[in-house]
C-alpha cells in the first residue's frame, strides 16, 4: 500500500462567473515528485492556492497524511508541513539570506538567539540537500537561481514535508534548472514530497514520478510518468493534437528595415548594459536574440522601442536615423507611428493595463489615432467592434470585449497584446518573450502568427529565453551575453550546445 | 478579506449596499455619542434631516453647500485618477478666490455681466490651476511628494491671502479684513431669481447658477475621464506608469496637466462662494471645503455620480448640522465635524468592513 502525502477529493472553486476548479481529485504519493501540468487558466494555481490556504474550496476535502483537514490560511498549511515556493519570490531584498529565512519565524523576543539557532539548522539543511547558499549573502545581490533556493530553504526551515513549486524554471537558465532538479531529487531521497506545477513537458518527463493533467479546471489525466510520452501529455493538455514544431519555408530576406550601429547603453552607475551592438533586421526575416535573462536583451528591446535613450550609437530605420532626433513628443509614440510595433517582455506590467477592459487595452499605444475617435471622444462602438475582431481572429477567451484584462489568463492576455500590435500593421515588430507563461495551444498559435508576419515581409526581432522557441522561429540567431553580441548562427544550423556556449560568453 | 482576492460581491452591490451600510454604521456611532452627552439621538436625527431637507430654504442652503463640495470632490477625483492625492484643494480654492477678486475689483464697473462673469470664472480656474501646477511640476520633474507639497501650499496660501487681504485688498476704512462688495455685474444669478423669471416662487437662498455649472462639470468630467484620449492617458498613468511609458504617453505631462485641472476644479468652488453668496472676499472663506472634497471623492469612489451624491450628503450634514446646533446648544459645530469624521472613517478607511458579512448572501449557487 502506498502512503499518500496529500489527497484532494472533489475540490471545486468558482470566482464569479469563472469555474476555476471543478471536482478535482488527486493523490500525491509520499516521497514522490508529482507534476501538475495544464495550460494557463487550467486551474493549477487556484488548486495549489487552496492547498496552501489562500482560498477556501467551495466543495471537496483535503487530506494531509491521511487525515482530513481544513486549511484556512497559510499558517495552517505550514503547520501541516506544506511549503510553497512562489513564482514571484517573497523575499526582502535588503536582508541577508539568514534574516529572510527566519522572517516570520524569528522564535522569541530577541533576534540574536533565533538567528544563531537558524544558522545551525541552515548549515544542516544546506549540507543535506546540496543547496550551496551562503547564509550571510544579501538576497538582492543573489541571482535568480540562488534566490529560488533561498525560498526552498525557507520552506524547509519551517518544517515542510510537502513542497509546492509554482513554475520554478520559468526564470532559470538551463544550467540553473538542472541544479534545481538535482536539489529536488535530493529532497525526494530524503523522503520529502514535491509538487511541481509547470507547463513544460520536458521537465515533467525528466523529473516527475507521476503527473496530473488539468484542463479547464478539471483533471483530465492522472498517470505514472513512465507510462506516457510527451506527445500524449500535450494532447491531453490541450484536448487535441498539437504540433510542437513550426512549419517554416525558406524565404530570401529583403532590404534591411532596421540597422543598429555601435549601440550602447550605460546605466547611472556606469555599468555597460549594452555594449557596441551592430546588427540589422531585414524585411521578411525573424532575427532571434538568444541569451540568459538579464544580459541586455530587455534593454535592447526598450531602446529599439524608444522607451530608453541609448548612450551612444545609432538606430537607422528604413533609411532614417531615429536616434539623435529631438521631439517634444515621447519617442515610443513617434516610433510606433513610423511602424515599429512592440510586444513587450512583461506584458502584464508594460503591455497591458490590467484594470482596463479588453477594448481599452486594444488601443493602448494607438489611443492617439483618429480612427478610434469620433469628435473629441472615443468611438466606443468602433473600439468594441475592433476588439471583437481581435477576439475572433486570435481566439481570445473569454470572448468579452468589456472584460477586465486582469481576469484573463496569461495566454489570452498575450493574445490581446499581439492582436493589437499586429493590427497596427508594423514593418518592424519587436517581440519579447512571446510565450512566457503561455499555454501550449496558444504557443502554437502565436508562433504561426509570427511566421505569417515574416512571410508577409515584416521584419521581426524576437527576444526569448526559450532556446527551443528561438531555434524553431529564427532565420538568424544572435546570442547576447554581458550586453554584447557574442555570436551569430543561422537558424537552421543552430544547436542548443553551440548557443549554450555562446550564451556563456564564449565568443566565436 | 485578503488583499488582492477578487471581490465576491456583484459590482452594483458594492456600489450601493456597502456605502449605505457604512453610512448607517457611522450614524449609529454618532447616535451613541449623542446619547452619551444626554440628548435623544432620534430627535437629533430628525432635526438634522428636517433642517437639511424639511423646507425650501433648508434645501436651498443644502444645495449651495453641495455645489462647492461637488467642485472640490471632482478636483480630488481628477488627481486621484492620475494616482495623485491632492490635499491642496483648500489652498487652490483660496487662491482661486484671489483670481476672482482681482478680476472683479478691476472690471466690475466697466464690463457688463455677460463678459465679466465668464472672465472671473476663468480667472478662478486659472489661479486654482496655477497653484496646483507648482506641486504637480515638482512631483513630475523633481519627485517631491505631492501630498507633502500640496499641504505646504495650503499653509502658504493662508499666509499670502491674509497678508493681501489685510494690507492691499482691504476695503479702505474697514476694520475687517474683507474687500469691498463686488459690483452687481459679478453676482452669480441666484436660483430664486432665475426661477422667478420662469414663474416659480423659490425662497431666497445663496443657491446660485454655480450649481448648474457643477452638474455640467460632473458630466464633462465623466466624458473626459472615461471617453476621451486625455482621460485614457490619465487613468493609464494612474494605475500603471510603466504601461503608460510603453504606450508613448508622457507621464510627467499627464501628472502636471492632471494637477492643473484638479486645481481649476477646486477653484470653481470659490466662484460659488464669492460670486454666488458673499459677494466679497473675506479671510478663510473656503472654510474647509477643500478637505471635505477629499471625503466626497473617497466616498463617491471618484465617479461623478457618487461624487454628486456624497456631496449632497455632506451638504445636508453642513446645513442640517447648523440647524441642529441652533436648536440644541449641546450639539456644537464640533459634533457635526465628529459625524463627518465618522462618515469618512467608515466610508473611506473601513470601506470593506462589511463585505465579508454580506458576501455569503450573494454567493452563486452551483
Amino acid at each position: 500500500m502506498t502512503d499518500y502525502a496529500i489527497e484532494l477529493v472533489g475540490i471545486s472553486k468558482r470566482f464569479g462567473a469563472v469555474q476555476a476548479n471543478r471536482n478535482v481529485s488527486m493523490k500525491i504519493a509520499k516521497g514522490s515528485i508529482h507534476g501538475i501540468i495544464g495550460e494557463n487558466g487550467a486551474g493549477k494555481s487556484t488548486l495549489m492556492s487552496i492547498l496552501y490556504g489562500y482560498y477556501q474550496a467551495d466543495a471537496g476535502s483535503i487530506h494531509v497524511g491521511g487525515r482530513e483537514t481544513r486549511i484556512r490560511n497559510s499558517h495552517e498549511a505550514i503547520a501541516l508541513g506544506i511549503g510553497m515556493v512562489h513564482q514571484h519570490f517573497m523575499l526582502v531584498d535588503t536582508f541577508t539570506v539568514l534574516e529572510n529565512i527566519v522572517l516570520g519565524a524569528e522564535g522569541g523576543l530577541l533576534l540574536k538567539d533565533g538567528l544563531a539557532r537558524a544558522r545551525d539548522h541552515l548549515k544542516a539543511l544546506n549540507r543535506e540537500y546540496a543547496l550551496e547558499v551562503d547564509p550571510d549573502a544579501v538576497v538582492g545581490e543573489l541571482g535568480v537561481g540562488l534566490q529560488q533556493r533561498v525560498e526552498i530553504l525557507k520552506a524547509l526551515y519551517r518544517g515542510a514535508d510537502v513542497l509546492i513549486l509554482d513554475e520554478p524554471t520559468a526564470v532559470l537558465t538551463p544550467q540553473e534548472a538542472d541544479h534545481l532538479f538535482r536539489i529536488l531529487r535530493a529532497l525526494k531521497e530524503q523522503g520529502k514530497t514535491v509538487i511541481l506545477i509547470t507547463h513544460k513537458l520536458r521537465e515533467v518527463m525528466d523529473i516527475t514520478d507521476a503527473v496530473t493533467v488539468m484542463r479547464g479546471g478539471e483533471v483530465v489525466g492522472n498517470v505514472a510518468t513512465t507510462d506516457v510520452d510527451k506527445e500524449t501529455l500535450a494532447d491531453l493538455m490541450v484536448g487535441r493534437k498539437v504540433s510542437l514544431r513550426v512549419d517554416k519555408a525558406h524565404r530570401e530576406p529583403g532590404a534591411p528595415v532596421v540597422t543598429v550601429r555601435g549601440l550602447g547603453l550605460t546605466d547611472a552607475r556606469g555599468v555597460k548594459l549594452l555594449d557596441n551592438l551592430n546588427f540589422e533586421v531585414r524585411a521578411g526575416e525573424i532575427v532571434g536574440i538568444a541569451g540568459v535573462a538579464g544580459n541586455g536583451q530587455s534593454e535592447l528591446l526598450e531602446v529599439l522601442a524608444g522607451m530608453q535613450t541609448p548612450s551612444c550609437g545609432e538606430i537607422v530605420y528604413k533609411g532614417e536615423t531615429l536616434t539623435g532626433t529631438r521631439s517634444r513628443r515621447p519617442r515610443p509614440a513617434l516610433w510606433r507611428e513610423k511602424g515599429i510595433g512592440h510586444v513587450p517582455e512583461d506584458r502584464s506590467r508594460e503591455g497591458l493595463v490590467k484594470a482596463f477592459s479588453a477594448f481599452e487595452n486594444a488601443i493602448l499605444g494607438y489611443h492617439r489615432e483618429k480612427t478610434v475617435r469620433k469628435g473629441p471622444l472615443y468611438a466606443r462602438r468602433t473600439l468594441i467592434e475592433r476588439t471583437r475582431d481581435f477576439i475572433e481572429q486570435f481566439d481570445i477567451r473569454p470572448a468579452n470585449p468589456l472584460l477586465r484584462v486582469g481576469l484573463m489568463s496569461g495566454g489570452n492576455q498575450q493574445k490581446v497584446v499581439l492582436a493589437r500590435e499586429i493590427h497596427a500593421d508594423p514593418d518592424l515588430l519587436l517581440v519579447g518573450q512571446p510565450t512566457r507563461g503561455v499555454d501550449i495551444g496558444a504557443i502554437e498559435f502565436i508562433h504561426k502568427r509570427l511566421v505569417e508576419l515574416r512571410d508577409q515581409g515584416k521584419a521581426i526581432l524576437l527576444v526569448s529565453v526559450e532556446l527551443e522557441e528561438i531555434m524553431a522561429l529564427s532565420d538568424r540567431i544572435l546570442v547576447m551575453a554581458g550586453g554584447q553580441i557574442t555570436g551569430e548562427v543561422a537558424g537552421k544550423d543552430a544547436t542548443a550546445k553551440e548557443l549554450g556556449l555562446l550564451m556563456g560568453g564564449h565568443k566565436h | 478579506m485578503k488583499f488582492g482576492q477578487p471581490s465576491t460581491l456583484p459590482r452594483w452591490a458594492s456600489l450601493t449596499i456597502l456605502p449605505v451600510l457604512n453610512l448607517a454604521a457611522a450614524l449609529l456611532v454618532t447616535a451613541l455619542v449623542t446619547w452619551m452627552i444626554g440628548e435623544d439621538p432620534w430627535e437629533c436625527l430628525k432635526l438634522l434631516v428636517s433642517g437639511a431637507f424639511g423646507y425650501g430654504e433648508g434645501i436651498g442652503y443644502t444645495l449651495f453647500y453641495t455645489t462647492s463640495f461637488i467642485f472640490t470632490g471632482l478636483a480630488v477625483a481628477t488627481a486621484f485618477h492620475a494616482g495623485l492625492f491632492n490635499i491642496g484643494g483648500e489652498g487652490q480654492a483660496y487662491i482661486a478666490g484671489l483670481g476672482v477678486t482681482l478680476t472683479v475689483l478691476a472690471f466690475d464697473h466697466t464690463l457688463p455681466a455677460p463678459v465679466l462673469m465668464p472672465l472671473a470664472i476663468l480667472a478662478a480656474m486659472a489661479f486654482g490651476a496655477a497653484w496646483a501646477f507648482v506641486p504637480g511640476w515638482l512631483q513630475a520633474r523633481r519627485g517631491s511628494h505631492i501630498v507633502v507639497t500640496t499641504i505646504m501650499f495650503n499653509f502658504i496660501s493662508y499666509s499670502v491671502m491674509l497678508y493681501l487681504l489685510s494690507h492691499h485688498l482691504i476695503e479702505p476704512g474697514s476694520q475687517n479684513p474683507t474687500t469691498r462688495e463686488f459690483g452687481q455685474a459679478a453676482w452669480m444669478p441666484a436660483m430664486h431669481d432665475m426661477a422667478a423669471v420662469l414663474g416659480f416662487d423659490l425662497p431666497s437662498t445663496p443657491l446660485n447658477a454655480s450649481f448648474i455649472l457643477a452638474i455640467v462639470a460632473s458630466v464633462v468630467f465623466y466624458l473626459v475621464v472615461w471617453h476621451s484620449r486625455w482621460g485614457f492617458e490619465l487613468r493609464t498613468v494612474g494605475v500603471n506608469e510603466k504601461a503608460a511609458t510603453y504606450a508613448g504617453m508622457s507621464v510627467s505631462t499627464v501628472i502636471i496637466v492632471a494637477m492643473c485641472f484638479s486645481g481649476a476644479l477646486a477653484g470653481l468652488s470659490a466662484v460659488n462662494e464669492l460670486m454666488g453668496s458673499t459677494h466679497r472676499m473675506n479671510v478663510s472663506f473656503t472654510n474647509g471645503v477643500g478637505f471635505v472634497g477629499i471625503a466626497v471623492a473617497l466616498m463617491g469612489r471618484n465617479h461623478p455620480v457618487g461624487i454628486v451624491l456624497s456631496a449632497l450628503l455632506f451638504g445636508a450634514l453642513t446645513q442640517g448640522g447648523l440647524e441642529l446646533s441652533f436648536e440644541k446648544p449641546v450639539i456644537t459645530r464640533e459634533m457635526i465635524l465628529l459625524i463627518q469624521g465618522l462618515i469618512i472613517l467608515f466610508c473611506g478607511a473601513l470601506e470593506n468592513l462589511f463585505e465579508p458579512f454580506i458576501a455569503p448572501l450573494f454567493k452563486r449557487k452551483d
